[in-house]
């Protein structure tokens, strides 16, 4: 007997991938809380990785007629000491929860692993970037396809079948190629007919149209048409991310922590709508300078805090590297709150007339020591100067933030979709 | 001596295709089994995991449930909570034997010999698979059930057909056909003949006839309700038949669905039925093919109690007392039994005499469990072989849970004179898929009225339906059926315990 041995080790994989993402369509609500809870409690990075999720078992549940209760019997192994008319006292547990192996249906929850892709994507789901569509001008990266009409030369696989029959047709037409029935009516007739001379005449008609239907081609290569293809240049979308933060002294490292994580998020959530997305990290103690990120977040720096000088900073680089035409751009500003007394006026001036015209989004993030109970005695400088000038209609978004866990549902509330987002930025 | 099939914990194809024929030797010589050709596929533990949500089978459509199997088994598998089979087989000619790539020799040889020989000789002879199966079919109408479902998926929207799914797929305990043979009423060819019988009514009609007396014949609706039911094939108790045949608004590819899933639900049915059979017969088998390679000199001492540790393992049962109890494992009774029997038929004491007549000193091992192997399921089988030794080497007993007893659980028989009938009768009963599935039947429609559908469950021992359970699978019931359904709870006695009526959801109708 033939016996086969087949390696299927090699095959690709993934066979459940299709059923798995069905799954998570149909689970996605649930999956989403899920996500968000476990969202809270977790270090950005450790979100980003994905991880197990637990979403309670009823909406997920596969019905089955199932009996319960009822008198039972059942046989059991491992008799010890019991005879024939004992009596057991019912426990509650092991006899009584005898009831068949089910498919764990009785489980209230179910636990499963998400990829990283899988956890970003539901997390960020119903998140929306603010003016995504208004500049979508952008470099021409990709190449597409798209018909243009037809042509007279190409590759057989375009010849365009029907548009070569027509004019064919046509050319027939015109040129008055002689038709199948019109010889044969004439061949009947040559056929039929009894008289010499008159069938000699026939057939030399006959003859004739033979002749003219032969230099006549029924598809001559001038009919021949093909599809013609052109290629279009795509626009892809691309943004700028301006991440600006003071690192004057009094900036704790908890802080900076916080300024960072969303930092983090706002550029995964960039990344995932942009095919190119830039950062440029711009710190600043009284006076900004633009540094690589390593720098930015841990490189040591002091003195006093001028504000204007990061926004003077940033608006000297969108001058000359990125043309707001062409880039969607987002700033983020972090920051303790203080300024110079004096730098207000001119802060709020360079933020109304230069910067604020070529943003998509300008969020200004105010971090604070965990306890967080600073918030509480009165509004610092700087949220005091950019809550008036929201007030007078300038798009800011401000929150404060003071522990980890507010980062996400601060970030989730900025990016609420618009119209709830708007809503809420103008109270 | 022969040669040794190999040295160590490594193998490679050759090992393999040595250790197939090894095994083959013995199963065809020594056991003489009959087999489907074998194929033999090694994969690794993620193509594992995606054979188990889909229930084994290496293709089948796409649905979301399997996803949600997969998710589950993933992340248990990589918590560590759960080992893979090492092998997974598969009715079907040829018999496919999935092999982990992660066994040692040993075990491959062990599951070879489990796989490739016992189940596959269960599968080509049992009397249950012959009826029900078509094991040179199968994977083709897997296929076409495959593609059928994503052809539906593009034509009529996924959501339609996941629905009509899950609606199956709750029924699915419910299509399947017990008895085999039971003709089944061509509704078309009904009609046909219905028409047929009105004319002739019509040309031999005579008003005379009115005249002639009638005696106490039966009231007309008691008449039509009678005919009505025959139209219908009722009672049924598969749903899902019913539902194909029967449902008034469904599509005609959501009645190919429909059966797609039942095909399936039959197709393992058997399975469900034998499965201490199954697995005592590959585990008898594999046992028998190590034990005789052994004795040949083809597995060295060594990897021969590499395979007796893991088969220990897995013939374990754990007593009833024990943490790790969930109820007999098939694996162990089953062995047990083909060994008894074994033992039986070759050196029989007095009592197995009394006991089995029939086989007791028969002295053709091979024939007398080949016999059974085929002509056996697990009630019948239990119900028959189980012998007193057994039952005491087991010590096994029968509690009798009355809710109304205030005393507590009866200790009803142990294994002694009194009781070994009784025991074995109740072990019999509890492996009888007919009494452990409720039982559900199509009673009547009302077609003249609000086309209600009514269905009975037979209540045997005062156990009902769960209740969220029950309204869940009703809903989607009655979204397949358009209208109204009723599920009546009866006892023995008829009497009415529980009523449930469900409306389909308004979606439903529309889309139909």
């Amino acid at each position: 007997m033939a016996i086969h041995i087949i390696d299927r080790r090699l095959n690709p994989g993934g066979k459940s991938l299709e059923n798995r993402q069905r799954f998570l369509r149909r689970a996605k609500t649930l999956v989403q809380g899920a996500v968000k809870k476990t969202s809270q409690e977790r270090d950005i990075k450790d979100v980003l990785e994905g991880g197990e999720v637990t979403i309670p078992l009823d909406g997920m549940h596969e019905p089955r007629f199932r009996r319960e209760g009822g008198t039972r019997d059942m046989v059991l192994p491992g008799n010890k000491k019991f005879i024939e008319g004992d009596y057991l006292q019912r426990s509650g547990q092991g006899s009584s929860k005898q009831s068949g192996p089910g498919e764990g249906d009785s489980e209230d929850a179910f636990r499963f692993v998400l990829s990283r892709d899988e956890f970003v994507d539901l997390f960020l789901d119903d998140l929306e970037l603010p003016d995504l569509a208004k500049r979508k001008i952008a470099q021409t990266e990709s190449e597409g396809l798209q018909r243009a009409g037809y042509t007279t030369s190409g590759s057989p696989a375009n010849i365009s079948v029907s548009r070569t029959v027509k004019l064919a047709l046509a050319r027939r037409i015109a040129l008055r190629r002689p038709r199948k029935e019109e010889m044969e009516e004439l061949e009947a007739a040559i056929a039929a007919c009894t008289d010499e001379d008159e069938r000699l005449v026939l057939i030399a008609q006959l003859e004739k149209l033979k002749a003219k239907s032969k230099r006549i081609p029924f598809i001559d290569p001038l009919d021949i048409r093909y599809r013609r293809f052109e290629t279009v240049p795509r626009p892809v979308a691309q943004a700028v991310m301006f991440c600006l933060m003071d690192v004057s002294g009094s900036m704790s490292e908890h802080m900076k922590d916080l300024a960072k994580r969303f930092y983090m998020l706002l550029y995964v959530f960039l990344k995932r709508r942009y095919k190119h997305v830039e950062i440029v990290f711009i710190r600043h103690t009284d006076r900004a300078e633009e540094v690589d990120e390593q720098t930015f977040f841990y490189g040591p720096a002091s003195g006093g805090t001028l504000v204007s000088s990061a926004l003077a900073a940033m608006h000297e680089i969108v001058r000359e590297r990125f043309n707001p035409a062409d880039w969607n751009i987002y700033a983020a500003q972090a920051s303790d709150g203080d300024n110079s007394y004096s730098d207000g006026e001119l802060t709020g001036l360079l933020l109304t007339e230069k910067i604020l015209p070529v943003c998509q989004f300008f969020a200004y993030l105010e971090v604070g020591e965990s306890g967080g109970s600073a918030f509480d005695l009165s509004d610092s400088s700087l949220w005091t100067l950019y809550d008036r000038l929201r007030n007078s209609g300038a798009p800011l978004s401000m929150r404060k933030v003071s522990e980890r866990s507010e980062i996400f549902p601060v970030f989730h509330d900025l990016f609420q979709r618009r119209e709830t987002a708007q809503e809420k930025a103008a109270p | 001596m022969t040669e040794r099939l190999f040295e160590g914990a490594d193998w490679d194809f050759h090992t393999l295709q040595r250790i197939t024929d090894a095994c083959e030797e013995v199963a065809m010589k020594d056991l003489g089994l009959d087999v489907y050709p074998n194929q033999i596929e090694v994969i690794t533990a993620e193509q594992m995991l995606d054979a188990y949500s889909s229930v084994g089978m290496p293709l089948f459509y796409k649905h979301w449930s399997f996803g949600k199997q997969f998710a589950f088994h993933e992340a248990s598998y990589r918590k560590g909570l759960m080992g893979l089979a090492y092998e997974i087989v598969i009715n079907s000619s040829p018999c496919i034997s999935y092999l982990m790539e992660e066994n040692t020799a040993t075990m491959q040889t062990l599951v070879i010999a489990h796989a490739a020989f016992g189940h596959n000789h269960f599968f080509k002879n049992n009397y249950l698979f012959k009826q029900w199966t078509d094991a040179d079919g199968i994977l083709d109408y897997l296929d076409f059930a495959k593609n059928y479902v994503m052809q539906c998926e593009e034509r009529y929207g996924r959501t339609e057909v996941e629905r009509t799914l899950d609606a199956a797929h709750a029924l699915m305990s419910h299509g399947i056909d017990r008895y085999p043979g039971k003709k089944k009423l061509d509704l078309r060819a009904e009609e046909k003949r219905a028409g047929r019988r009105r004319q002739h009514e019509e040309e031999v009609f005579n008003d005379l006839w009115r005249t002639v007396p009638k005696g106490a014949a039966k009231s007309r609706s008691a008449l039509s309700i009678e005919r009505r039911r025959k139209l219908l094939g009722l009672p049924q108790e598969n749903l899902l038949y019913f539902l194909e045949k029967s449902a008034p608004r469904l599509a005609p590819w959501q009645r190919e669905l429909l059966r797609i899933v039942r095909h399936i639900a039959q197709y393992f049915y058997p399975q469900s039925q034998t499965k201490v059979m199954n697995e005592g017969t590959a585990t008898y088998v594999h046992y028998r093919i190590m034990s005789k390679l052994h004795q040949q000199g083809r597995l060295t001492d060594g990897n021969f109690l590499e395979f007796l540790q893991s088969h220990t393992n897995v013939v374990f049962q754990p007593e009833f007392d024990d943490p790790r109890f969930s109820g007999f494992n098939p694996y162990a009774l089953g062995f047990a039994m083909m060994q008894d029997i074994e033992r039986i038929v070759a050196s029989p004491t007095d009592e197995d005499r009394e006991w089995f007549p029939d086989i007791a000193g028969r002295n053709d091992v091979m024939g007398v469990l080949r016999d059974v192997w085929a002509n056996y399921r697990d009630e019948s089988f239990i119900g028959q072989f189980l012998s007193p030794k057994l039952m005491r080497q087991f010590r096994m007993f029968h509690l009798h849970d009355d809710p109304e007893e205030r005393a507590g659980i009866r200790v009803d028989a142990i294994h002694d004179d009194r009781g070994f009938r009784r025991v074995r009768r109740e072990l019999a009963r509890q492996h009888d898929v007919g009494y452990i599935d409720a039982n559900i039947e199509v009673v009547d429609v009302d077609l003249s009225g609000d086309r209600r559908l009514i269905l009975h469950h037979h209540v045997i021992k005062g156990s009902q339906l769960n209740e969220t359970d029950a309204k869940r699978v009703l809903q989607h019931l009655a979204d397949l059926w358009t209208y109204d359904v009723a599920l009546i709870e009866v006892d023995a006695q008829d009497k009415v315990l529980r009523e449930y009526v469900v409306s389909p959801r308004p979606i439903a109708a529309a889309v139909a």
